[in-house]
């Protein structure tokens, strides 16, 4: 307890002599997840140092992305900051539309933030959001259903073994199915976990003249293997599932695996899983061709051009992504449950360090590379998706196509030449082709 | 000649009304239910139908993360208001063509609803940019226009159609007894109107109330209402149902228990003229 | 009655709601054809001038659009079609003498002041979910296999959705009109013998052809731009993505305005031929 109101009240004085007590009311657009929520219950510890207030605008992923695009690009400045991904990032920072974040404190560190999220969320190495949280995706497995299926876990697994430990756990008498995946439309659902499993099969989305690459034999592949894997051993309605589904239903005891971001560690063995003495974690699998099929993402905090409140949104965004916060959040609920995946220093903190899950989250982390994350060489950047302004509309579509693959209303070849279609055509309409 | 109705046959009509309407009912009923759960009970299997801990803890979750009266003050105010400024632009409107019909009255009429056809997210980014540049942003007050513009067309018509059930000599005799123009409609037409106004009232409060493009898309933190405080507990992380249930709750008691109270003026009101 | 003073006062008096309107619909309306000719890419810098018909010809060109014609109607005549006949049936049946009416028709009536937003949350979490939901837990108790609604069933569970939403009213203008049926005709044909269903096709549906015309009307209005619903369940996935929905994607998902508008242009024309059809085969009952 002394140590965090000495650590409050070191960082009062050193904010309030840099940049004068002059109290603001900041609007900032959030995601509901969990991390967030916790964010909104501290938000008086912040208020505490600066004086400055917060109104909250929490929104469902998919609707706050539709509505922080709708602003920033009219310039509406209904928000002071906006919480935005990996994706939006770039592609925004080049337009122009973020404050650049390249002044931020000496106390703030902001060498301390892990390389591959500082370089997601810069463009022309300039930072325009700071992370909240990372995340790469990784295998989360039940130790004692694997145990029974007489099987070890690797850990850097590859495909073909996965599939071969999803049939064996599979045991739907029990209600248990060998493995969740995410099959749900949406290029940041399913899309996200098709395309950063097909990298590990070869495949890429574009090839170097930005010709869609649905009709290659690494595509066909990804789906068929995916597609028998989840016939197999998937759970119901797995066309319907996106992240929190397949949380739900691994917290149930229902999955013997579950493939998906590394920040469902600390839920899988928190307070409401009915599973948490029994988690074990690994790599994402690969095929032997020297990728793998993590992904890379941060959701991270930034500040729109224009806004007239920039000061005081540096200073909420050092607090909320500053080491300060971690220590706040670790003082109230545990190591366990600090944002994970955006600070060096975290994963240097012997206390963090004992945490089960945090070197394998370091370790996929490290081994994702937006910049070189297909076999073949491809044009774009980034893992599960490719930064250009395009890519979520198109991703969205083909996505649905897969879906509808998936719950048997056509054939994955049919999803495929349709994918190939609509691609090519968007990107036609962008002026690529 | 009254029907003869046996005993047997009400009591036949009585197990098939209660039981479609118990089923009607039942999803409402059930996120009632669920949201006084805990998260486990809410997914347990077999669910649990009453005989679970009753709690209030989700009720207390939901409040502590998002402040709902400020909410719900907000959908008071914007449903409120826009139905209120509705009407009393349409009262004029709903009389002239009542009682001074001409060739083009029907047609008018058909005009304002097709206007409702427009296909809101079409016209997004131009009247996101109109609110942009009339600086009315994450307004009540532009809300409560545009809301009030939604269900303008649908405020006439249900006036419309009452003002016609009025006879007209009424009006006239007044007329003869040198009422004024303004003094015929407040004195006279009004109170005769008054059921069919408040039905009116009544529906367009709901159909403001529940609308979720607009209120959602040109609001942010200050004058968002109940769909926007909806909209940060659909799919969440971790078990759900029950939290996302007493948000449900939350959000629809406040015109259910409206629309309970008030559901004679409503039925009675809500004729559309498709009664003569 | 109609003077030349109390014309003019009329179309004063009108004048306010016409005006506002007439400015609700140009203003968007002239902003959405400027828009629907130019390349309009915010993320890509905004405008970026002249298109020409290129968005029009993309947009019908685009392999969804007849599909998403198809399912928005699909919708509209599956709930309408559902919701008349139920409503048919439930007005009737509410009118019979019971125990507990007024109960009755408040639970009725009840769901149409849910949000669609909820309502929608509400059937795909806690009634379609294939393992934690209701309906599952049925089918089991059953010993069947529970179906994947959402995705198996995609266009059948949305406009049972949306049917539930808009049953309420339906059920409701059909049973005023019900109750103002003239009962000693239906008597007199009880006692001649006719068959309920020759006093219901004769008697009764010709008395309720006002109200149904009614019904379809207003439904129809705020059927085509449904929304919510599709949003929260499916995100238009397996075959449920309407003409509203593929312009949200063009719109917001793909950033795409010129597109998006070319495509709002089509659903005006959409809806107006919507509209007519319907005057013609509905507009003569409704005499203004």
């Amino acid at each position: 307890m002394f140590f965090k109101n000495a650590l409050r009240a070191a960082t009062a004085i050193s904010l309030v002599a840099t940049t004068g007590a002059y109290a603001e009311n900041l609007t900032i657009a959030t995601v509901n997840n969990g991390d967030m929520i916790r964010m909104q219950g501290l938000t008086d510890d912040f208020t505490a140092k600066t004086g400055h207030t917060v109104e909250w605008v929490t929104l469902e992923e998919n609707v706050l992305r539709q509505r922080v695009t709708t602003d920033i690009s009219t310039k509406g400045g209904a928000f002071d900051i906006m919480t935005i991904g990996m994706y939006e990032t770039p592609i925004w920072g080049a337009n122009g539309w973020l404050v650049p974040l390249d002044d931020l404190s000496a106390e703030y560190n902001a060498a301390d933030i892990l390389p591959a999220m500082a370089g997601g969320l810069s463009h022309d190495g300039t930072l325009y959001a700071a992370p909240f949280y990372g995340e790469s995706s990784m295998i989360m497995y039940r130790t004692d259903l694997m145990e029974a299926a007489g099987l070890e876990m690797p850990d850097a697994p590859s495909w073909s073994f996965i599939a071969k430990a999803a049939r064996a756990m599979t045991d739907r008498e029990n209600d248990i199915n060998g493995i969740c995946l995410r099959g749900k439309a949406g290029w940041g659902e399913g899309g996200a976990f098709i395309t950063a499993m097909s990298n590990s099969f070869g495949a890429r989305w574009f090839d170097e003249d930005w010709n869609a690459q649905f009709d290659t034999r690494e595509w066909s592949d990804t789906l068929n293997f995916y597609y028998n894997m989840m016939s197999d051993s998937g759970p119901a309605g797995y066309p319907t599932n996106g992240f929190n589904e397949n949380l739900s239903l691994f917290n149930q005891g229902k999955c013997g695996m579950w493939i998906d971001a590394t920040v469902a560690a600390s839920f899988v063995t928190g307070a409401d899983s009915t599973v948490a003495d029994s988690v074990g974690f690994a790599l994402a699998p690969d095929n032997g061709m020297g990728v793998r099929s993590n992904w890379l993402w941060a959701w991270a905090l930034a500040i729109p051009a224009g806004t007239q409140k920039e000061a005081a949104a540096k200073e909420f965004i050092e607090w909320a992504t500053g080491t300060g916060y971690i220590e706040l959040v670790a003082a109230n609920e545990g190591w366990a449950n600090v944002p994970p995946g955006a600070r060096i220093s975290l994963y240097e903190n012997p206390n963090y360090q004992a945490v089960p899950f945090a070197q394998m989250t370091l370790d996929s982390i490290l081994s994702a590379d937006p910049n070189n994350s297909t076999v073949d060489p491809s044009p774009y950047v980034g893992i599960q998706f490719a930064a250009i302004p395009e890519f979520a509309g198109i991703a969205t579509e083909v996505s649905q196509e897969f879906s509808a693959a998936y719950a048997g209303q056509q054939t994955i070849d049919e999803a495929l030449a349709k994918a190939q279609a609509l691609t090519n055509d968007a990107m036609e309409a962008a002026g690529y082709r | 000649m009254a029907r003869a109705v046996t005993t047997n046959r009400k009591a036949l009509n009585t197990a098939i009304a209660w039981t479609i309407g118990f089923v009607i009912f039942f999803p409402i009923l059930w996120t009632i239910l669920t949201s006084f759960k805990t998260e486990a009970q809410a997914i347990s299997d077999p669910p649990i139908f009453l005989f679970f801990d009753w709690t209030l803890e989700n009720y207390s979750v939901v409040q502590e993360r998002s402040n709902y009266m400020r909410f719900l003050w907000n959908s008071v105010i914007i449903a409120g208001g826009s139905t209120i400024l509705g009407v009393m632009i349409a009262v004029p409107a709903a009389w002239s063509m009542a009682f001074v019909p001409s060739k083009r009255t029907k047609d008018i009429l058909l005009w304002m609803l097709s206007t409702k056809m427009l296909p809101a997210v079409g016209v997004l980014y131009p009247i996101y940019l109109i609110f942009i540049k009339l600086g009315i942003l994450d307004s009540r007050i532009g809300l409560t226009i545009v809301l009030m513009l939604i269900n303008l067309p649908i405020i006439v018509w249900m006036l419309y159609t009452y003002f016609r059930e009025i006879p007209g000599e009424i009006l006239e005799a007044a007329r003869m007894d040198g009422a004024s123009l303004k003094e015929e409609i407040l004195y006279v037409l009004t109170p005769m109107a008054i059921p069919g106004i408040a039905s009116t009232l009544l529906l367009n409060f709901i159909l403001a109330w529940n609308e979720a493009f607009w209120t959602l898309n040109l609001t942010a933190a200050k004058a968002a209402p109940l769909t926007a405080f909806i909209a940060s507990y659909s799919s969440p992380e971790g078990l759900f149902f029950a939290k996302l249930s007493a948000a449900s709750t939350m959000a629809i008691a406040p015109v259910l228990i409206l629309g309970w109270f008030s559901q004679k003026q409503l039925v009675r009101g809500l004729t559309f003229g498709a009664v003569k | 009655m109609a003077t030349q003073h109390s014309r003019s006062a009329a179309r004063l008096m009108m004048a306010p709601a016409v005006i506002l309107l007439l400015g609700w619909m140009l203003v968007p309306l002239t902003m959405t054809l400027w828009f629907s000719f130019r390349t309009y890419l915010p993320l890509r810098g905004g405008d970026q001038g002249w298109a020409g018909f290129s968005n029009y010809t993309r947009f019908i060109g685009s392999s969804s659009f007849w599909p998403s014609v198809q399912t928005t109607l699909i919708i509209v005549g599956g709930v309408l079609l559902i919701t008349v006949v139920l409503g048919v049936i439930l007005a009737l049946l509410l009118d019979q003498p019971m125990w507990g009416q007024g109960v009755v028709r408040i639970l009725v009536i009840a769901p149409f002041f849910v949000m669609p937003t909820v309502s929608a949350l509400v059937w795909k979490n806690m009634f379609m979910d294939p393992t934690n939901g209701i309906l599952a837990h049925i089918w089991r108790f059953f010993g069947a296999t529970p179906v994947e609604w959402l995705s198996q069933a995609s266009m059948p569970s949305i406009i049972m959705i949306v049917s539930w939403q808009w049953l309420p009213f339906a059920t409701l203008i059909l049973l005023t009109a019900v109750q103002s049926l003239d009962s000693e005709q239906l008597e007199a044909a009880e006692m001649d013998g006719a068959p309920f269903l020759s006093r219901f096709w004769f008697i009764i549906l010709p008395h309720l052809s006002r109200a149904i015309t009614i019904v379809i009307l207003i439904q129809t209005i705020f059927l085509l731009s449904i929304f919510a619903e599709i949003f929260v369940t499916t995100g238009g996935a397996f075959g449920t993505r309407t003409l509203t929905y593929l312009i949200f994607q063009r719109v917001l998902e793909s950033q795409n305005i010129g597109l998006g508008s070319a495509g709002g242009v089509y659903a005006i024309i959409l809806a107006n031929i919507v509209a007519i059809f319907l005057m013609r085969i509905v507009g003569k009952n409704l005499d203004a």
